[in-house]
């Protein structure tokens, strides 16, 4: 490993380490914390600052110390975790997130920021020193002074077989405990085998009983196992009295869980078993809590490689319908094996491409974590109390999906905070609490991802919404709208509500940016809004880009591909459904409502437009503007997966056209983007919504 | 295959040549990927003339340029005996559809001529460089002048 690659991989570690941490905090702000929370907060700022001591960053270190300290006062509850001191936690786990960001760059700490955090940090330490001074003073100073109070620890440890096995060697680390202090060491025998021939030669069975004396805390003795603790089982445990019973109940034991640690390169060093000083002594039942929680182990891969992956899946599955294809043409006997055989390769082609398309998926909740701060800042810069809630952070979505949403779930979070939530005093005339609440939830709906952004506000403006939209020319002034049609204007470009420009919205970045990034991922999003009691985003997401349920259809002898997703139902018309308006188009009628028919063949180019609709079939499709339209093709074949791929990098982007795919005969088929078919071919939301509406007038 | 053989002479350099619209033109054989029978290509909407479609290769989305329109001759009708190149430039990889491919040809890098001055056309824009061979001449294509980086812009 090269230099930068260590330091990569303590970035990347700092990154798992910082969700621990916030994970932590946000538990212990729920009062769901217990002493084994605020032991992972604390271990997690502790490895942080181990590590950036190893490459000299100083300024992380620093912080990361007085941070450390505040936590372990906490840990030793001599700090209580009252409100006050959890919001500066919490602004110090921001920090330390900012200090790791500013230390990957290789920029300097920005003082100003750190500075207020590291003295309120310091209050704490100070305020406490007046009840319980030899303590504090004990905190603040290092490691060098005398110590008034001192205990014995008692360490319990087994290595694993792993630990042997990359070359530990337990006689070193207990010389290293024995230079802490006068160490007690004992070797319990319990596990080893009564009966010789099922010794295994390579098994650790010795577990090592451990008590350092004259020790003030544990932090030198873990640091002694700093690089073996995921390679035993580490207990250790305050032992005042020096006796030798397991420690009670109350003391709660620490495990040790530190993620991926570096491990050193294993030896082909045979280690042999090492002797016990004492034999045979029955002991304690380690077994009975011995930890089961064992970090996840994870593997980082180059993305690159899962993509190829993922490409030759795609290939095997369309190579598989191509060869089913093929087998039902030469119109073999049915009860020819070979169809059983197929059927199994068809499922296996399945799960394997599942199980790729696992491999790309991540949690939501590193993004969903990043919003709690979001949220936090939002809140503190327009003096508003948000809490906010996240639920279904496991749902698993596309990695690039995680990537790209967090821009706009950025903005959508400020929006919310800053339009949708009143400040307090408004809630509380209006009768509700003080502290609003925002929900950011992700589940998964039959083969799509739906991520909401649920506020308690006071719903939208649509009486301002509209004043604005005909200020800025939008709308003309006359024109009448419905509530959703109104709600909708919000992501039309050049529209922005806010009054002033505030510090947090009005960065130039609108609504509509966020729906251009969410179209881009090939989802949707839509508005729901009730005047008092707020407002509702929701996105929805495919559960893949690269896999899509499709419509094969024929536009003009051309095989095509429309999303499922986007189609409401199918329709073959009747001469009674349909109207005639202006010179070419027409109208379907359908439930008292008139809907602009679309010829596909025509927008595409493909043929030109043809009037005889009664012969063809039309797809009733929704698309981003809550209009609705029905599109006119030829046939309908099929309905069945689809591999989407780009035209992007060998053509370039083409007007009504999302990608394409490989059918089972080998052919490629085009894959329609409703949306922009659907789009007035001059694009505009004004004249989209005029002409529909004067249309649907004029029907009437 | 490798058959070199005098290695003290100048550079040697492999061209395919080709026939597009009645004229001889060559390609260095180390942009080429490989060579197809015609297949019928499935069609693109709002697409420049001189694109014909995309085919399937091998799992890629492949688009097919008519190389005669795009150097400003007559469209190739096409049929079976015409012949698709493949190539490939800066990672982008492009079908050409053309009349026909002739030979390999060797020549040393001191027989390639610059082109000589003309009135700029669609064809002559995308040349650099002439071969003179026996009682003719064959002219070099650059596809970096033929084909600018999206196809779809480029329209």
């Amino acid at each position: 490993m090269t230099d930068s690659a260590i330091l990569d991989a303590f970035f990347e570690e700092c990154e798992d380490l910082l969700v621990a941490l916030s994970d932590g905090l946000e538990d212990m702000r729920d009062g769901k914390a217990d002493n084994e929370t605020v032991n992972a907060v604390f271990r997690s700022v502790h490895s942080i600052k181990g590590a950036a001591g190893a490459f000299s960053l100083e300024d992380l270190v620093g912080f990361a110390h007085i941070f450390e300290t505040v936590l372990d006062e906490v840990r030793a509850g001599r700090l209580a975790t009252d409100d006050a001191l959890l919001r500066v936690l919490q602004r110090a786990g921001d920090i330390l997130a900012d200090l790791v960001d500013a230390a990957r760059d290789g920029l300097p700490a920005d003082a100003d920021q750190v500075d207020p955090v590291v003295a309120e940090l310091q209050t704490f330490l100070g305020a406490d020193g007046l009840v319980e001074e030899e303590f504090v003073f004990e905190a603040l100073t290092l490691a060098f002074d005398n110590t008034p109070t001192s205990a014995t620890y008692q360490v319990q440890f087994r290595p694993s077989r792993e630990f042997y096995a990359t070359g530990n060697d337990p006689a070193l680390v207990i010389a290293a405990l024995q230079e802490l202090g006068p160490c007690t060491v004992r070797a319990l025998t319990a596990d080893l085998p009564q009966d010789f021939a099922e010794f295994l030669w390579d098994e650790g069975y010795l577990t090592w009983q451990i008590d350092v004396a004259d020790q003030q805390n544990d932090l030198a003795i873990r640091e002694v196992f700093q690089f073996v603790d995921d390679l035993c089982d580490l207990r250790i445990a305050e032992n005042f009295e020096d006796d030798l019973t397991p420690p009670d109940d109350d003391i709660a034991p620490m495990l040790v869980t530190a993620p991926e640690a570096e491990q050193p390169s294993p030896t082909a060093e045979l280690v042999p078993e090492p002797e016990s000083e004492s034999e045979g002594e029955a002991d304690m039942p380690m077994k009975a809590d011995k930890p089961t929680k064992r970090p996840a182990s994870t593997l980082r891969v180059d993305p690159e490689r899962v993509d190829r992956l993922i490409n030759a899946v795609g290939e095997l599955i369309i190579n598989q319908s191509v060869i089913s294809q093929r087998i039902d043409e030469a119109g073999l006997p049915n009860s020819a094996e070979l169809h059983g055989d197929l059927d199994d390769y068809k499922l296996l082609a399945r799960e394997i491409q599942e199980g790729v398309m696992a491999i790309r998926a991540q949690p939501v909740k590193p993004l969903f974590q990043r919003m709690l701060r979001i949220a936090r800042e939002a809140a503190d810069a327009t003096g508003k109390d948000v809490n906010l809630v996240t639920e279904g952070d496991a749902t698993e979505v596309d990695k690039i999906v995680v990537e790209r949403l967090a821009d706009p779930l950025t903005h959508m979070i400020r929006n919310a905070i800053d339009h949708g939530i009143e400040k307090p005093q408004d809630r509380e005339s209006a009768g509700k609490p003080a502290t609003g609440t925002l929900r950011l939830t992700a589940s998964q709906r039959s083969g799509s991802i739906v991520i909401e952004i649920i506020d308690d506000g006071a719903g939208l403006n649509r009486k301002r919404i509209r004043e604005i939209a005909i200020s800025k020319g939008l709308i003309s002034a006359d024109l009448q709208l419905t509530e959703q049609e109104i709600d909708h204007l919000l992501f039309a470009p050049g529209f922005s509500t806010a009054a002033e420009v505030t510090n947090l919205s009005g960065r130039g970045v609108g609504m509509d940016v966020v729906k251009t990034a969410i179209t881009a991922l090939g989802g949707r999003i839509a508005i729901s809004s009730i005047t008092g009691q707020g407002t509702t985003f929701s996105i929805t997401l495919p559960l893949t880009l690269a896999v899509m349920d499709g419509m094969i259809i024929n536009v003009g002898g051309q095989t095509m591909v429309v999303p499922i997703s986007s189609i409401l139902e199918t329709i073959r018309p009747t001469n009674a459904d349909l109207s005639r308006i202006g010179l070419h188009s027409q109208l379907l009628r359908i439930r008292g409502d008139y809907v602009p028919i679309i010829d596909l063949a025509a927008r595409l180019g493909v043929r030109s437009s043809s009037d005889a609709m009664t012969d063809r079939v039309l797809l009733l499709i929704q698309t981003e503007s809550v209009t609705q339209c029905a599109l006119a093709v030829d046939d309908i074949f099929d309905q069945r997966q689809v591999v989407v791929k780009s035209m992007q990098g060998s053509y370039g982007e083409i007007s009504g056209i999302s990608g394409a795919t490989i059918l089972g005969d080998g052919k490629i088929a085009l894959i329609i983007d409703p949306d922009a078919i659907a789009a007035a071919p001059t694009g505009e939301l004004k004249l989209q919504i005029q002409t529909q509406r004067e249309v649907a007038h004029a029907a009437t | 295959m490798q058959q070199h053989e005098d290695p003290k002479a100048a550079k040697q350099i492999e061209f395919v040549t080709l026939v597009a619209g009645g004229q001889s033109f060559c390609i260095e054989i180390t942009q080429i990927r490989e060579i197809r029978r015609w297949t019928p290509v499935t069609l693109l909407p709002h697409s420049p003339s001189y694109v014909l479609g995309v085919i399937n290769l091998r799992g890629a989305v492949i688009p097919i340029l008519d190389l005669a329109t795009k150097l400003g001759f007559r469209a190739i009708e096409p049929t079976e005996r015409h012949v698709i190149i493949i190539i490939s430039i800066e990672e982008r990889i492009v079908g050409l559809l053309v009349e026909s491919v002739s030979e390999i040809l060797g020549v040393s890098s001191d027989m390639v001529r610059e082109t000589p001055r003309t009135e700029e056309d669609e064809s002559t824009r995308a040349i650099n460089g002439i071969i003179p061979t026996g009682d003719d001449m064959i002219k070099i294509l650059s596809l970096e002048a033929l084909l600018p980086a999206t196809l779809a812009t480029a329209a």
